[in-house]
């Protein structure tokens, strides 16, 4: 059920589709985009590197999480699409010169199209059978990388000259920060607005009932593969953004196990929601950092088991972390504040 | 009883000479039937004799290996389900097949997918069209809801529903479409004394206010022969008989396929 805050009354019904309704509500969007761009100027260098990995990985789960999460295409290829994404926009730039924008722009729709290609498969398979093809889509661009050496540079990588655009060059961990936070928020901003029109809606009836959404006149096939285009277009913006603002790329950083992340960040932060993206990103990569911390601690605790041991946990963590939210909140953390939310608007009532 | 089919119009759905089989299963042998632009139709006939065909046939998710289908003056024979649905057929299905993530409004604004005329980046902005549309097409589902009186759930999903409102969604939906022939395949199947006499309303308001016709396939006898226009009756693919509710009664082969013998 949906609760509005107690007292409001909705006349029309754009107030109705409002995310943003009351006085409240505003107050808090306001002060949390002050907090958020204000940060460079009294955090330390780590909390801004920690935040930006979290702002472009909140990219690419919020692309996965329209195609898997609302689209119910399972995809395990999303790393190597975001290493697409990565690889045009760098490419674009050094050897054909584009703008820092246009070949954002380019490797989003460069990526997309990759992704719609390794998305024709959905239009006969389904569940299963699927995710072993996103996986094929995965490893074949992952030999790409490592093996078309005169292009991406096969193990050596490439390095990534810093973006610019209109005048600024982005080389401080300061400015690459704001640069990050706003694709982020462009994205989430994108992802919300898409999944509760026209597109949105369709990509659920697909999901929930293919024969049904057939039936009301949508065209299954077309938007299987826009899902695919949408989801892997986000991959390649934060590809693009990624390698730019860590300034050097290879084929390691877009790995299997990436993609494998992305999916469990989207099962514990709940899936089909725009919200457990972003509560999923957040939570898994603070996790990451708090086993970053204890994990040296550990190894002079018990010398035993060596420091690998240990530096390795952070996997072991993640595993047991995504067994306990789909044994025990399948439907992650974004339910658990939609439940908390709605406790509040009813307080003192139990209904 | 409407006389439509001496009123001398052309019929909005016409059956011509449709056979379907699965292996050599006939499933439909030969079927004719004309369905008129007005009134409520309803196809009965014992378990397995074809009802459920007739509708997957219309739309488009079994292909005839015999006939033609035509809607509209239009062959749909060939063409696919969601062209057939943006032609003007809306159905709802024996077992529900709702959008069980999605809320009320939601599930009856996705019925209305195909009207939507706004471009994915405007969608992505959410400006312009988008809005305007959204709210354009959210007044007509306000209004199918206000129709079905389901204001309390709107924004419940719909997976959380007990059956009968789901019932009564799945109808909205298909109403949301503002079809041009509605199929309804047993609206009233495990339904409760007062929800089928709500859902009978419904149908007869649907014909007679909204002026859309109605094709019924139901097994609750007593319903059907008193709303009904008009009965088609099946038994093991073929078309035994078709009339008004009064003839169908007394019809000798209709008792015989239904009792199994002579009465």
């Amino acid at each position: 059920m949906h609760w509005v805050p107690c007292g409001t009354y909705n006349v029309n019904y754009r107030q109705d589709f409002a995310i943003f309704r009351t006085k409240p509500h505003w107050i808090s969007l306001v002060v949390f985009l002050l907090i958020l761009f204000t940060l460079p100027f009294y955090c330390s260098r780590y909390m801004l590197a920690l935040l930006s990995t979290i702002g472009i990985t909140i990219i690419a789960v919020q692309g996965l999480g329209i195609l898997t999460g609302y689209g119910g295409q399972i995809s395990i290829g999303q790393a190597a699409f975001m290493g697409t994404g990565a690889y045009l926009s760098v490419i674009l730039m050094q050897r054909f010169d584009f703008p820092f924008l246009l070949a954002l722009f380019s490797a989003g729709i460069g990526s997309g199209l990759v992704g719609v290609v390794f998305g024709l498969p959905a239009l006969r398979i389904k569940g299963f059978y699927l995710a072993m093809s996103t996986l094929a889509a995965q490893l074949i661009l992952g030999w790409f990388f490592l093996h078309l050496r005169g292009i991406t540079g096969g193990t050596e990588g490439l390095h990534v000259e810093h973006a610019s655009f209109a005048g600024i060059t982005f080389n401080t961990p300061q400015n690459k920060y704001w640069l990050v936070m706003v694709f982020t928020l462009l994205a989430i901003f994108f992802a919300k607005n898409l999944m509760r029109t026209k597109v949105g809606r369709a990509l659920v009836a697909i999901r929930d009932n293919d024969l049904a959404a057939k039936v009301m006149g949508i065209e299954v096939a077309l938007y299987k593969l826009l899902a695919f285009f949408i989801s892997c277009f986000f991959a390649g913006i934060a590809g693009a953004v990624y390698a730019h603002y860590i300034g050097f790329i290879s084929p390691v950083q877009f790995t299997l196990q990436d993609s494998i992340l992305y999916l469990g960040i989207l099962i514990v932060g709940g899936m089909g929601s725009i919200m457990g993206a972003i509560f999923g990103t957040v939570f898994m990569k603070l996790i990451e950092e708090f086993v970053f911390v204890i994990s040296p601690m550990l190894a002079t605790w018990f010398p035993g088991f060596g420091a690998q041991f240990f530096a390795a946990l952070s996997l072991a963590f993640y595993a047991i972390i995504i067994i306990l939210f789909l044994v025990f909140e399948p439907r992650g953390i974004n339910h658990l504040w939609v439940v908390l939310k709605n406790r509040y608007r009813l307080y003192p009532f139990s209904h | 009883m409407k006389d439509w089919a001496h009123k001398g119009e052309q019929a909005l759905l016409r059956f011509q000479d449709i056979s379907l089989s699965f292996g050599r299963v006939g499933a439909l042998v030969g079927i004719s039937f004309e369905i008129g632009n007005e009134g409520i139709f309803a196809i009965i006939g014992p378990n397995g004799a074809g009802k459920t065909c007739i509708f997957n046939v219309i739309n488009g998710f079994y292909r005839p290996q015999k006939g033609r289908v035509y809607f509209d003056g239009r062959d749909i024979t060939r063409l696919g389900s969601a062209k057939i649905a943006r032609l003007g057929v809306a159905r709802t299905f024996q077992n529900i097949e709702l959008y069980t993530g999605l809320t009320t409004v939601e599930n009856l604004m996705a019925a209305r997918h195909m009207l939507f005329k706004d471009t994915i980046v405007e969608g992505a902005f959410y400006f312009g069209r988008t809005l305007k549309q959204e709210v354009a097409h959210r007044r007509v589902v306000e209004e199918v809801i206000d129709f079905l009186e389901i204001e309390k759930i709107r924004k419940v999903e719909v997976g959380l529903l007990p059956y009968g409102l789901r019932k009564l969604v799945e109808l909205g939906r298909a109403l949301a479409m503002e079809p041009k022939l509605l199929l309804l395949d047993e609206p009233m199947a495990g339904m409760n004394m007062e929800e089928k006499e709500d859902i009978a309303r419904f149908i007869v308001d649907i014909s007679e206010e909204k002026k859309i016709p109605v094709l019924l396939v139901e097994h609750e006898m007593d319903v059907v022969m008193d709303i009904a226009d008009n009965i088609i009756v099946l038994d093991f693919g073929t078309k035994i008989a078709e009339g008004p509710p009064e003839e169908i009664m007394t019809n000798q082969s209709v008792i015989k396929a239904y009792l199994g013998y002579d009465a």
